[in-house]
């Protein structure tokens, strides 16, 4: 097996492992753990299939799996909190000091579908089968997170829109 | 005109639609303003977050991560680490169970199993960093209870990143790290050795991927441990001996 094909990939990882948990330090350990993992499992990656994608499922399986250990009870509680908008004007250019704020309060699982579709660009059927759930949860996830994002970036409150499919 | 495809925004936001598909919700934007605002906020969004999290790409990759292996090398971590923890048990140090050489093959392999530990560390891979140079030197000297010295490796393009106090068979240990420019990684384990003072010529122990050369020196042992070739490392040992036997 060759070394490269998994290293050319840590760049990629790392920006998604740093938008997912935001500190640099953490991201970068998660980062370190999903490797080590994939190369214990990279008798199970099939030569030609998507390798990206295949990494970004261990990534995902590490992730949860930590979250689990450390319950991240706040995360789960933000959930809850009603929709404060970051901006009250409109018109106004977004920081990205807001955008990042908002991120961290979204779910987990919709930050890692927001982020896997925005700035990863994986097609919806790669984050189904990277995220292991169904197409139709990937655009509920999906669907909810921007809305969510952009209520708490200063637009209007809106009805929750149901999914067709 | 059909209803809207909640799918096909995302689909229209992500570049994922057909070209028809994307000129049909075109002709539904126009007549729906709150759509047509929606699927803006949903582009900005994917750029604003590009923005933020791409700078990300551009960072150098931390030598830990690169450091990663494939599975062989790791198992030999674990057998190397169930090696050290038998050692530190004792049950290799009992007089009935000691063979000749076992103190000096355990000195490469204690080495090196503190290699594979602290080397690939990306947070903590020493406990006093080279600012407090003179600090470090310090104490790691009183805590072996001899004087002890980092040798100065930057003209091999090694600099030193720091050191730590690690506990072996004989008590206290002392591991310098070094680092070159691409962020590989040599340490240098120097312990205390039992019985009569003695010294021993260079020596060479391939453990998996760590080369490792070693000496007793006196009460001490020294143990230079990289993953690289031999003759690379060679070169590094000779000037580390050099430097610690003016």
């Amino acid at each position: 097996m060759d070394r490269r094909l998994i290293v050319e990939h840590i760049p990629r990882l790392r920006r998604y492992a740093r938008a997912l948990v935001g500190d640099r330090y953490v991201a970068d350990d998660l980062v370190q753990d999903t490797l080590e993992r994939a190369w214990n499992k990279f008798y199970l990656w099939r030569p030609g299939s998507d390798l990206r994608a295949w990494l970004f499922t261990i990534m995902h399986n590490v992730f949860v799996n930590q979250a689990r250990r450390r319950r991240y009870e706040i995360e789960q509680a933000m959930d809850e909190l009603p929709a404060v908008a970051v901006r009250a004007t409109q018109g106004e250019q977004l920081e990205l000091q807001d955008v990042d704020r908002v991120l961290r309060s979204l779910p987990t699982e919709q930050r890692e579908v927001v982020l896997l579709v925005a700035v990863e660009q994986l097609t919806y059927e790669q984050v189904s089968r990277a995220l292991d759930i169904p197409i139709g949860t990937v655009m509920s996830r999906l669907s909810r997170a921007r809305e969510r994002m952009r209520q708490l970036l200063g637009g209007q409150a809106v009805t929750p829109l149901k999914v067709v499919k | 005109m059909k209803p809207l495809d909640e799918a096909d925004v995302h689909g229209y936001v992500d570049g994922g639609l057909s070209e028809s598909a994307k000129a049909e919700l075109d002709v539904w934007l126009r007549a729906h303003s709150e759509d047509a605002e929606r699927v803006r906020a949903y582009a900005e969004q994917n750029a604003l977050l590009r923005s933020l999290y791409n700078p990300v790409l551009d960072e150098p990759v931390p030598a830990a991560l690169l450091a990663v292996r494939p599975p062989a090398w790791r198992r030999y971590a674990a057998a190397a680490a169930v090696f050290a923890l038998g050692v530190a048990l004792g049950w290799f140090t009992r007089g009935e169970f000691v063979a000749p050489t076992v103190a000096q093959v355990s000195i490469a392999r204690l080495a090196a199993t503190a290699h594979v530990v602290y080397a690939p560390e990306v947070r903590h891979p020493v406990e006093v960093t080279a600012k407090e140079e003179d600090h470090l030197v310090a104490w790691l000297s009183k805590r072996l209870g001899t004087t002890l010295r980092a040798p100065k490796l930057a003209p091999l393009g090694y600099e030193l990143v720091g050191g730590r106090l690690l506990s072996g068979p004989q008590g206290p240990v002392a591991q310098f790290m070094y680092q070159d420019a691409r962020g590989q990684r040599l340490t240098l384990y120097v312990s205390r050795q039992r019985g009569e003072p003695r010294d021993t010529a260079f020596r060479f122990s391939q453990e998996d991927r760590v080369s490792v050369f070693y000496w007793v020196d006196g009460n001490f042992g020294y143990a230079l441990s990289g993953e690289m070739k031999r003759d690379q490392l060679l070169q590094v040992a000779e000037i580390v001996y050099k430097q610690l036997n003016p």
